[in-house]
């Protein structure tokens, strides 16, 4: 029973992980109807980033904060030189300008910042710690901590600050938003960069986890299974999504994949988005798309 | 030159209910029409006219009820199911293939009737040509009662409202239908692109026997158009028979109050 | 006018009908030839080895992505993994039927590769646009995992990597740069004249109002689920053929991960910059990736005197493939080839200019 509540409490923790990357997508997505498919991409550049400044001399914290800058320039720099143009286009086009944006900040990032695996130490060290019989990464509990203040902080921004309204009021109808005269673009560029943040965030535990490396970028693939079960338009559903894809990608890899060779991490979550897409195709959380002809 | 038509009834509806989360967009619809003529659906905004069509042609399925086209009951049928059945469609919102030329347009309207397997396509065999010979004929025929040979390589989605619509009709057309459903085939035109659409309409009727129920705000031309009307306001019959004895009938003018042209 | 039971009216009939005489192809028939008879004499064996042979199998890889994406409309982002298929199929073929000569292997894998792809083509009755995308990445890292997990599909070899037991077309070998050359192009000449009728047929106009409006698809009589697996299967029989070929006739040996998701994302890229829903755009879009990398490097030693870290020209590259991809989409959604076409007009009317 243990080993069961083992397995299931460090999937739901890693889950969390997950659901970090799969907030900013919400974010974004809300905002402006669009799969950002750099967001990967951003959060490499923004831990790249982060480590890079230390490297180069300055505190943590300072780091950081220099950080949140960059991608706040950089999202301004999204907003001008990718969102605009490509205003009315399909959901399609505006995912594939994204894949070539990914491309874009990948190549920056690397070119920029070297390609090498960087350790990034956050001053927490992977021991295990007991709960009761359980034993439980303590790093998993960090991240997991992490996620919960930040879900609480955006959840401060969107409900009580008047950026946060306009916020929700684009995410909720883009046509009314306008004509009562919120600046679409100033709003668009706030998403951005307050999704770069989350990014920086997720991008920092992905790292002391697993090294900052380019394979960080990938991580985005995953959010997808995450959205897909819990829609695309919810935070909550972010979270959810999360910590099922994740208790159920260990669950499975620890009790089915020594049956089949292990290593079916790399595709489960996927089967787990379709077997939830042919039962609701909408998500746990989402709207129905309603096709008018 | 008409060709002679069978007598009877094509459409009977029968006592169709429709609702979409509680509100009730159709009340026990009933009326028939028969094979040959051309029945107006008029009603304000709303009266469910859009949503029997759906019902007809199987987008939407109804909570109650049923429908008798030709000799086929059926209460849900696949869209697929109707268009093979006969039955045609062209829609408010122009569903038309945007990126889609408009010979190509037209020549899709006749996907049920083609018989040439993949393989005689992909390779290019005899017979797969010459059925993709024969379509074009027919679609070049198709544009050219339409008027619309001018047009034929234009994408779709760059020409005016108007002619839009009328590539919807060819589409609709060139697959031969008994029963032709048309959703506000002139909404948006002027008076003479509407006097053309109705030349049209009267054509197809007159010269192919094609038995027509059409939704249209314009009375003038449900007057001169159509030989039978039925009237519907939030969902329910207020009216059936011919244009006179509609026009004089009080309830409908009630339903009408403020939107007589 | 045989099997149809209507006619239009009488006076319409004697309507002047607007056919096409089949032109001769000139142009594509005079680039065949020079590309049978000349290149392999003219060409040397790195531009074979490096450049044509990839090009031209990159170029039938784009063309099936095409046909599902470009002309069906259904995107996806695991052409990489029904290439793998193809690649281990023929191989399977290869090794354990010797009887079979080449071009039925290879056939053979494309078929296998097609019934894979049909079954991952099966959700998209039910699953639409964003979401499919979750099926073809599921495709692309199960297909992966499947061809490194199981020893079977590379004969148990340590490294995990097939490669051809033997490349013979009708008794000689055709190991040698101008025989796979050959093979190459012949195989995608073929299939690219399949792909053309196809596109051209009613099949073709079927998949492209599928792709415009699934829904009016359906209401006018399209039986939309069997084409979009059709597509599917068609797609991946295509990306299976180009699969062996990348392996066999250009790499010599594969493993699962010269199938990865970055190759799928290639192949992605090759039919955005070219052109979806364009035949002739794969061409252009596979010379594109194929000589970029290459103009690079010259250039970058060209300007900065052979100092040139080839880690950095990957990233310029990387940036330079994005930024095109956002141009293309903002300026012109059709790809090179409407911008090659566009060119073409202008040019035409150049000295005239109104």
């Amino acid at each position: 029973m243990n080993f069961f509540l083992e397995t299931l409490f460090g999937g739901l923790l890693s889950g969390t992980m997950y659901s970090l990357v799969a907030i900013g997508f919400v974010l974004i997505y809300k905002a402006s109807g669009v799969f950002n498919f750099a967001q990967g991409a951003m959060l490499l550049f923004a831990a790249l980033t982060c480590v890079s400044l230390q490297e180069a001399g300055l505190p943590f914290a300072a780091a950081v904060a220099a950080s949140v800058v960059v991608m706040g320039l950089l999202a301004l720099a999204i907003e001008r030189a990718v969102l605009r143009p490509l205003v009315a286009r399909s959901q399609i086009t505006l995912f594939m300008a994204t894949l070539g944006l990914s491309f874009i900040i990948e190549g920056l990032a690397q070119g920029l910042m070297g390609a090498e695996v960087r350790a990034l130490d956050l001053g927490i060290d992977d021991v295990p710690v007991f709960v009761g019989d359980v034993m439980l990464s303590q790093f998993d509990l960090f991240a997991a901590a992490t996620a919960a203040v930040l879900v609480l902080v955006l959840a401060l921004l969107f409900n009580k600050t008047r950026v946060g309204v306009s916020l929700r009021a684009v995410a909720d109808d883009t046509r009314a938003a306008l004509s009562i005269g919120i600046n679409l673009n100033r709003i668009w560029q706030i998403v951005w960069a307050v999704a770069g943040v989350v990014g920086l965030v997720a991008g920092l535990l992905w790292g002391a986890r697993q090294g900052v490396q380019f394979s960080l970028s990938l991580v985005v693939l995953k959010a997808l299974p995450v959205l897909i079960i819990g829609g695309f338009t919810s935070i909550g559903g972010a979270i959810v999504g999360g910590l099922i894809v994740g208790a159920a990608e260990n669950l499975a890899e620890v009790y089915v994949g020594p049956l089949v060779g292990g290593g079916i991490t790399s595709w489960f979550a996927y089967f787990l988005a379709l077997a939830f897409l042919y039962v609701r195709p909408a998500g746990l959380f989402g709207e129905r798309a309603i096709e008018r002809v | 030159m008409s060709v002679p038509m069978p007598s009877g009834q094509i459409l009977d509806v029968r006592d169709i209910s429709l609702s979409f989360k509680g509100v009730k967009a159709i009340s026990g619809l009933s009326f028939s029409v028969q094979r040959g003529e051309i029945c107006a659906l008029i009603g304000p905004n709303g009266a469910g006219k859009s949503s029997l069509l759906n019902v007809l042609n199987g987008v939407y399925r109804p909570d109650a009820g049923e429908v008798i086209f030709e000799d086929i009951h059926y209460r849900r049928i696949t869209p697929l199911e109707a268009a093979r059945r006969g039955i045609g469609r062209t829609f408010q919102n122009n569903a038309l293939f945007k990126r889609m030329s408009v010979i190509d347009n037209i020549l899709s309207g006749l996907s049920r009737h083609a018989r040439a397997g993949f393989f005689a396509q992909a390779l290019g065999l005899p017979p797969a040509r010459r059925e993709a010979r024969e379509h074009r004929e027919l679609a070049e025929r198709t544009l050219a009662f339409l008027e619309l040979q001018a047009h034929r390589d234009t994408p779709v989605g760059n020409l005016a409202y108007g002619l839009q619509k009328r590539v919807e009709l060819g589409r609709a057309l060139i697959a031969g239908p008994s029963l032709l459903l048309l959703d506000e085939p002139m909404a948006g035109m002027n008076a003479d692109e509407k006097r053309e659409m109705s030349r049209f309409v009267a054509e197809v009727n007159r010269g192919l026997g094609t038995t027509v129920v059409l939704i249209e705000h314009d009375i003038g031309v449900v007057m001169s158009l159509s030989s039978h009307v039925v009237v519907l306001d939030y969902g329910r019959k207020v009216g059936d028979g011919t244009p006179a004895e509609v026009r004089a009938n009080p309830e409908v003018i009630a339903a009408y109050l403020g939107t007589v042209q | 006018m045989s099997n149809l039971s209507h006619q239009l009216p009488a006076p319409f009939e004697h309507a002047p009908l607007a056919l096409v005489p089949r032109a001769i192809p000139w142009g594509a028939a005079a680039l065949l030839i020079v590309a049978f008879a000349g290149v392999p004499w003219l060409a040397g064996d790195y531009w074979l080895n490096a450049i044509l042979i990839p090009f031209l199998v990159l170029s039938l890889a784009g063309l099936g992505l095409n046909l599902l994406t470009g002309y069906a409309g259904q995107t996806s982002v695991g052409s990489a993994g029904f290439m793998a298929v193809g690649a281990f199929a023929t191989y399977a073929f290869l090794l354990r039927v010797p009887v079979l000569p080449l071009p039925v292997a290879l056939l053979a894998g494309g078929a296998v590769a097609a019934a894979v792809g049909f079954v991952f083509g099966i959700p998209s009755d039910r699953i639409k646009g964003f979401y499919l995308m979750a099926t073809t990445l599921a495709a692309q890292f199960f297909l992966e995992w499947v061809f490194t997990k199981f020893p079977w599909f590379y004969n148990h070899a340590s490294s995990g990597t097939i490669a051809a037991p033997r490349l013979a077309l009708f008794g000689h070998d055709i190991y040698g740069p101008v025989g796979r050359y050959l093979l190459t192009l012949s195989v995608v000449t073929l299939l690219t004249w399949v792909a053309r009728n196809l596109v051209g047929s009613r099949l073709g106009r079927n998949w492209m109002a599928i792709r415009d409006m699934d829904t009016a698809a359906a209401v006018i009589g399209i039986d939309v689920d069997h084409h979009k697996r059709l597509a599917f299967a068609v797609s991946s029989f295509y990306l299976g053929i180009a699969g062996a070929l990348w392996a066999f006739a250009y790499l010599g040996t594969a493993s699962a991960s010269s199938f990865d998701i970055n190759r799928s994302f290639q192949i992605l890229f090759i039919i955005i910059i070219g052109g979806m829903g364009s035949v002739a755009g794969n061409f252009i879009g596979a010379a594109f990736i194929s000589l970029l990398p290459i103009f690079l490097s010259q250039a970058g030693q060209a300007l900065l005197g052979g100092n040139v870290d080839p880690g950095q020209i990957q990233n310029l590259q990387k940036i330079i493939f994005g930024a095109l991809i956002i141009t293309f989409l903002v300026k012109e959604p059709e790809g090179l080839v409407r911008l090659l076409a566009s060119l073409r007009e202008r040019l035409a009317v150049w000295p005239l200019r109104f």
